[in-house]
C-alpha cells in the first residue's frame, strides 16, 4: 500500500523532467479524453442503473412481504356481514399474522388521489379492503380461496405476490446487468487505453531508445507515458461523470409524477458515487499505460 | 574498466567478430580502426552493453554483463558516457536540456554553472536554446559529446565522433578527448580516419586497433 501510495506521488510531483522527455501529441491526447469521457459518462449511467434497480428490487421486496388483500364487493346491506364473515375465516387461516377492515376514512384516502376530496364514498358501492398480514410461513392462497369462495361469496383474495415474484427477480436481474456492465466498460477503458499508450510508445521509439542509452531506467521512461494517459484518462472521468450526473438531475422527477417507479435515478448518498468514476478512470489508465510501457521496454536493449 | 574475453558476435549468421580479447585499463586512450562496415560499432555496442557477446564473456567495471538486471545495465551506463556514430537527439527539446538529459532521467540536479562551462568547453555556448534539428553536423557532435561527459562519466566511447565535420572540426574534437584523457578518462575513438591518428600521436600516448578479418589486433606503431 506504501509502495502504491509513494508511486502516485511520484505521478504527481516527481518527475517534471520525465513528462517533458516526450513531446505533446495533441490530437491523440485528445482522442483519450474523449474516449474516458464517454466511458464514464456510460459508465455513470450503469452504476445509476444499478442503484436504481437495487432500491425498486428492495421496494418490490418490501410489498411482497407485506401485505395482500380481500375485496368484498356486496350489496350494500350485506357488506358488513359478509367482512365479519371474511374476517373470521382468515383469523382461522394458517399463515395469516393479521388481518383488518379498512376504516372508511383509511379508504377515502386511498382514493382521493384519484377521485378527488369532493367524493361522497358514503354514497358509492365501494367495496371494502382487508388488510393482510402474512407471517414468516407465508399462506397458502389457492386454499384461502376457495374458502373464502364458500363462505364469503362477494370476497375476492387478491394475492400481489403472483406478479410481484418476477418484478422483483427482474429488478434484481437488472441490477446484475448493470454491474456486469461497470466491469465492462472497465475492461474495455483498458484496452483502448493500452492501444493508445503502445501506437505513443511506438510512436516514440527513437526518444526511449535515447534515453535507454544515456541511463534511464524503465520506469523513468514509463513514468513520462504514465502519467500522461493517467491524467488524460482522469480528465475524461470528470468531464464524463460531471455531463451524466447533470443529465440525471434533469430527468422527470417519476416521485412526484405519482407511480411507485422509482425512476433511473439517485437518492441521498449515491449522488456521491459518480466522484468515484474519474478516479476508477484514472487508476484503469495507470495501471493499463504501467503494464503496456514496461512490457514494451523488457524488449529493448 | 571494460574487458573483453574471448567474445564473439554475430547478427544472426556468421561471426561478425570473434576471438575478443581485450583489457581497457583506466587512463588509456584507444583508436579502434578498420574499414568501413569491419565492425567497429558493433564493438562499441559490445563495450557499452546495448548488445551482449554471441560467445565469450564481456565485463565492465567487473561484472559480467550477462549476469546484470536491466536497471543495473542502466545504471551502468552512466557510467560510460557514449558519443554514438548517428548522434541521436531529443529533437523537440532545447540544446541545455538534450546535454542534460543523462542527469534529468537519473533524477539528478543541473548545476547552471556547470553547464554553462561545459557548453563553452565544447564552444557551443551561443546555441542552449536551439533545438537539436537546426546544429550543423559538427554542433550536433560537439553536442553529443558534451552529453556524453556531463555525468563525468569513467569510460569516454566516441564512435566516428569527426565522421561528418571538417578537418579543422576534427582537430577541435580531438584535442577535447584528449583533454578528457588527460583528467583521468579512458578513452576510444572508433574511426577509419588514419589521419586523425596520426595528427593524435604527438598529443597523447595513444594505443591503436585494428579490426580485420573479424579479429581485433593492435596496429603497430607505423601507420
Ligand atoms: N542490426 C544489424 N543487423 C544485421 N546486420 C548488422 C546490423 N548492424 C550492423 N550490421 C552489419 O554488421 C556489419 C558491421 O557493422 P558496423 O559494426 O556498423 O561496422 P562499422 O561501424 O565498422 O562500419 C556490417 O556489415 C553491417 O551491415
Ligand atoms: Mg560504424
Amino acid at each position: 500500500m506504501n509502495a502504491f501510495l509513494s508511486r502516485i506521488r511520484a505521478l504527481f510531483d516527481g518527475d517534471r523532467a520525465s513528462h517533458s522527455v516526450v513531446p505533446p501529441s495533441g490530437y491523440t491526447a485528445n482522442l483519450t479524453v474523449f474516449t474516458a469521457a464517454a466511458m464514464s459518462f456510460l459508465a455513470v449511467f450503469a452504476i445509476a442503473l444499478s442503484v436504481a434497480t437495487d432500491r425498486l428490487a428492495d421496494h418490490w421486496a418490501g410489498e411482497l412481504a407485506r401485505t395482500a388483500t380481500v375485496r368484498i364487493s356486496a350489496p350494500a346491506d350485506q357488506v358488513a356481514a359478509q367482512t365479519q364473515a371474511a374476517l373470521r375465516v382468515l383469523e382461522t387461516t394458517p399463515g395469516v399474522a393479521e388481518a383488518r377492515a379498512f376504516e372508511a376514512e383509511e379508504q377515502m384516502a386511498l382514493l382521493t388521489p384519484w377521485f378527488g376530496p369532493d367524493l361522497p364514498v358514503e354514497t358509492l358501492p365501494i367495496p371494502q379492503l382487508i388488510e393482510v398480514v402474512e407471517d414468516e410461513q407465508g399462506l397458502d392462497a389457492e386454499g384461502l380461496k376457495l374458502r373464502l369462495a364458500a363462505e364469503v361469496p362477494g370476497a375476492i383474495f387478491d394475492d400481489h405476490t403472483r406478479w410481484r415474484r418476477p418484478l422483483v427477480a427482474a429488478a434484481s436481474r437488472l441490477q446484475t446487468l448493470g454491474l456486469v456492465s461497470i466491469v465492462i466498460i472497465a475492461g474495455a477503458t483498458a484496452a483502448m487505453i493500452t492501444l493508445a499508450a503502445n501506437s505513443a510508445l511506438a510512436a516514440n521509439a527513437q526518444i526511449i531508445g535515447v534515453l535507454r542509452l544515456v541511463g534511464a531506467r524503465d520506469i523513468f521512461i514509463a513514468r513520462a507515458f504514465v502519467r500522461r494517459f493517467t491524467f488524460r484518462a482522469f480528465a475524461g472521468g470528470v468531464l464524463g461523470a460531471v455531463l451524466a450526473t447533470i443529465a440525471l438531475l434533469f430527468l422527470p422527477n417519476t416521485e412526484e409524477a405519482g407511480g411507485f417507479l422509482t425512476g433511473l435515478s439517485f437518492v441521498g448518498w449515491n449522488w456521491l458515487l459518480p466522484l468515484a468514476v474519474p478516479f476508477l478512470a484514472g487508476f484503469v489508465a495507470y495501471a493499463a499505460t504501467r503494464f503496456a510501457a514496461l512490457r514494451v521496454l523488457k524488449g529493448l536493449t | 574498466m571494460i574487458e573483453l574475453k574471448n567474445a564473439a558476435y554475430n547478427y544472426g549468421g556468421r561471426d561478425l567478430l570473434s576471438g575478443l580479447s581485450l583489457k581497457l585499463s583506466p587512463g588509456s586512450f584507444h583508436f579502434l580502426t578498420g574499414p568501413s562496415g569491419a565492425g567497429k560499432t558493433t564493438f562499441l555496442k559490445l563495450c557499452y552493453m546495448e548488445l551482449q557477446a554471441t560467445a565469450g564473456q564481456v565485463n565492465v567495471f567487473g561484472k559480467d554483463v550477462t549476469t546484470l538486471s536491466r536497471d543495473e545495465i542502466a545504471k551502468t551506463r552512466s557510467r560510460i558516457g557514449v558519443v554514438h556514430q548517428e548522434c541521436k537527439f531529443l529533437d523537440h527539446l532545447p540544446l541545455t536540456a538534450n546535454v542534460c538529459l543523462p542527469l534529468t532521467a537519473t533524477g539528478r540536479e543541473v548545476n547552471p554553472d556547470d553547464l554553462r562551462d561545459l557548453l563553452a568547453w565544447v564552444g557551443l555556448d551561443g546555441h542552449a536554446d536551439s533545438l537539436p534539428p537546426q546544429l550543423s553536423g559538427g554542433e550536433r557532435q560537439r553536442a553529443a559529446l558534451a552529453r556524453a561527459v556531463i555525468m563525468a562519466p569513467d569510460i569516454i566511447l566516441a564512435d566516428e565522433p569527426t565522421g561528418n565535420v571538417d578537418w579543422e572540426m576534427s582537430q577541435r574534437l580531438l584535442r577535447l578527448l584528449v583533454e578528457l584523457n588527460k583528467m583521468g578518462k579512458t578513452i576510444m575513438i572508433a574511426t577509419h580516419d588514419l589521419n586523425l591518428i596520426r595528427a593524435a600521436k604527438n598529443q597523447v600516448n595513444s594505443r591503436v586497433l585494428r579490426i580485420s578479418n573479424h579479429k581485433l589486433q593492435l596496429a603497430g606503431a607505423d601507420l
